[in-house]
C-alpha cells in the first residue's frame, strides 16, 4: 500500500494503491491524516490503483468522511476499480461517500 | 540504589580470594558486586542453595572433589538463570571448547588480567540483565496470551451451539476466528408464532476492539429482534443504537432474517452484508435479490430495505461472511461466490450440517497454504417444507 497526496488548485487529491487490510489499515489513515490540512476545501481519494480494501480499510475512509464531514470539507471518491466499487456498494457506503468516475467529475460536483 | 551482583568465584588456590578482594575492592566498595567463594564444585553447589541469589560463577577447571566442568552441568540444576565464566589454563582449547558446550557464556585464561576479567564480567552481567527482562517480558506476554484465550471461551460460548428444529426445518453454524477472538458471529433466535430470527454478522477489523463492538452487537441484534417489528425496523432500530458514542467508527455488516417454517416466507434485510445464496434441492443455486442497506454503526437515522422470497422444500439458505467469499489461495485469487454456488452443483447436501462443513471444507481446501486473514462464519438454513 502506498499513499502520494499533492494539492491541485487547492483540491488535495490522495492517491492509494496495492491492498489496504487490517495489517496496514493504521499507516493508511496516519498517511491521511497527515497529508490533509486544515484548510484543505476539498478533498479527493483516488483509488485507481487500489487493488483490494478489507473493511479496517474501510473504516478508515469512514473516519476520514466524518473528520473532513464536521469541518464542512467537501470529500469524494473516485475511479474505483471494480472489486473495489463492489466493496463500497455491498456496504452500502456508496451511499453516505459521494462515489465519481474521475477526479474532474468529482471537483465539478463540489462546485456544483 | 540496585543490590549488588553476587558472584561466586571457584577456586582450590587460597591465593585467588584475596587477590580478587583487593583488584576488585573499587567495585565491591561502589556496590556494583560483592563476592563470595568456594573451594570446588561440591561447595560452589553448596554456596548457590545458601546464597540463593547468586548470579554469576567464575569457576577454575581443575578442583578437587568436583571439577569447573561437571560444575558447569550442575549449575542448571541450581539456578537455570546463573551465568558462567571458566578459568582455564592459556591455550587450552580442549577445556574451554567443552566448558562452551556445557553452557559457559565465556572464558578468562590464567594468569587472571583482572581488566579483562572485568570486562568479561560485565559483558556477562548484562548479557543475564537482558535474559532477566527478556523473560518478564514473555511472562507478562503469557499472561496478556491468556486474558486473549479467555477472551476467545467467552466469545466462542456466546456462539450458539444448539439450533432450534423441527420436523420442517433444521439450522447448523460455525465460525473459524482468523486470531483469538473474532469480528464475525451469528445467532439464531426463536420468535413468536414458531418464527426464527436468524442473523449472521462481521464487525470491521478483528482483535480485542472489535470483540468487544461484536458483544454489544450481537446483544443489541437479540434484543430487538425478539422485541417487535420487521427485519427492516431491527435492523435501523439496532443501527441507531450502535450509532450512539460510537467514536471509532467501528461497523458491523448485518444480514438479519425472519423465516417462518410453517410456509417457507424468508423475510431478510441487508446492512452491508454479502447477499446469502439458496441452494435448491436439485443442486442448482441462485442469490437472493440484494436489498440496500448501510453497514450498522457508521450513521444514525438509516432505513432499510427489505425483501421477501419464498423457500420451496428442500431449499438451503447459506448465509455466510466474506471470510468465505474473499478467502484468497496461494496465488491471491478470492474464493468469490460462484466457487461457493458450485461446491454443491454436483451432489446437493442433505442436511444443514452437511452444507455447513462442506462450505467450511471448501474455503480450507481452496485457501491451502495462504494464512486465514479473516474470521470465516456460515449460517445454513434447510427449509425442509
Amino acid at each position: 500500500m502506498e499513499t502520494i497526496t499533492a494539492r491541485e488548485d487547492g483540491v488535495l487529491i490522495a492517491k492509494a494503491s496495492g491492498r489496504v487490510d487490517g495489517a496496514n489499515a493504521r499507516e493508511f489513515q496516519n498517511n491521511l491524516e497527515q497529508a490533509i490540512e486544515s484548510d484543505d476545501k476539498m478533498v479527493i481519494l483516488n483509488l485507481r490503483e487500489l487493488s483490494y480494501i478489507s473493511s479496517a480499510g474501510l473504516r478508515v475512509i469512514l473516519l476520514v468522511a466524518k473528520s473532513l464531514q464536521s469541518r464542512n470539507t467537501d470529500f469524494a471518491i473516485c475511479e474505483l476499480q471494480e472489486s473495489i466499487l463492489e466493496v463500497f456498494q455491498i456496504s452500502g457506503f456508496d451511499q453516505i461517500i459521494p462515489v465519481h468516475a474521475s477526479e474532474s467529475e468529482a471537483i465539478a460536483s463540489f462546485s456544483g | 540504589m540496585p543490590e549488588p551482583y553476587k558472584i561466586l568465584v571457584v577456586d582450590d588456590e587460597p591465593d585467588l580470594e584475596p587477590l580478587v578482594k583487593q583488584r576488585m575492592r573499587r567495585q565491591v566498595r561502589s556496590g556494583r558486586y560483592t563476592f563470595v567463594f568456594a573451594q570446588n564444585g561440591v561447595e560452589a553447589l553448596e554456596r548457590m542453595g545458601q546464597e540463593g541469589d547468586v548470579d554469576m560463577v567464575l569457576s577454575d577447571i581443575n578442583m578437587p572433589r568436583m571439577d569447573g566442568l561437571t560444575l558447569l552441568e550442575q549449575i542448571p540444576t541450581v539456578d537455570p538463570n546463573v551465568r558462567s565464566v571458566i578459568v582455564s589454563a592459556y591455550g587450552d582449547m580442549k577445556n574451554i571448547r567443552t566448558a562452551m558446550n556445557r553452557g559457559a557464556f565465556d572464558f578468562v585464561t590464567k594468569p587472571i588480567d583482572f581488566e579483562d576479567l572485568q570486562i568479561t564480567i560485565e559483558r556477562t552481567l548484562r548479557h543475564m540483565e537482558e535474559w532477566r527482562d527478556a523473560l518478564i517480558s514473555r511472562d507478562k506476554l503469557v499472561a496478556l496470551q491468556n486474558e486473549l484465550e479467555v477472551a476467545s471461551k467467552i466469545q466462542q460460548s456466546i456462539l450458539p451451539t444448539e439450533f432450534p428444529k423441527s420436523a420442517d426445518y433444521e439450522i447448523y453454524a460455525g465460525m473459524s476466528p482468523a486470531r483469538e477472538v473474532a469480528g464475525d458471529f451469528y445467532d439464531v433466535v426463536r420468535l413468536a408464532n414458531g418464527k426464527v430470527g436468524l442473523a449472521i454478522a462481521d464487525v470491521s477489523d478483528k482483535g480485542v476492539p472489535s470483540a468487544l463492538f461484536m458483544m454489544s452487537s450481537r446483544t443489541l441484534l437479540k434484543g430487538t429482534a425478539v422485541g417487535v417489528g420487521s427485519p427492516s425496523e431491527v435492523l435501523a432500530e439496532v443501527n441507531d443504537m450502535l450509532c450512539e458514542g460510537n467514536e471509532t467508527v467501528t461497523f458491523v455488516t448485518v444480514l438479519y432474517a425472519e423465516y417462518n417454517p410453517a410456509n417457507g416466507k424468508f423475510i431478510y434485510s441487508n446492512g452491508g452484508h454479502t447477499m446469502p445464496v439458496v441452494i435448491h434441492a436439485d443442486g442448482t443455486s441462485s442469490l437472493l435479490p440484494p436489498t440496500r442497506g448501510v453497514a450498522l454503526g457508521v450513521m444514525p437515522g438509516l432505513e432499510y430495505q427489505q425483501k421477501t422470497t419464498t423457500l420451496s422444500p428442500g431449499d438451503m439458505v447459506i448465509l455466510y461472511t466474506d471470510g468465505v467469499s474473499e478467502a484468497m489461495n496461494p496465488d491471491n485469487e478470492e474464493f468469490g461466490v460462484e466457487r461457493l454456488c458450485k461446491i454443491f452443483a454436483d451432489s446437493p447436501p442433505k442436511s444443514a450440517v452437511e452444507a455447513n462443513r462442506r462450505v467450511f471444507e471448501a474455503v480450507s481446501e481452496f485457501a491451502g497454504e495462504a494464512p486465514q486473514s479473516d474470521d470465516v462464519a456460515c449460517l445454513t438454513l434447510h427449509h425442509r417444507g
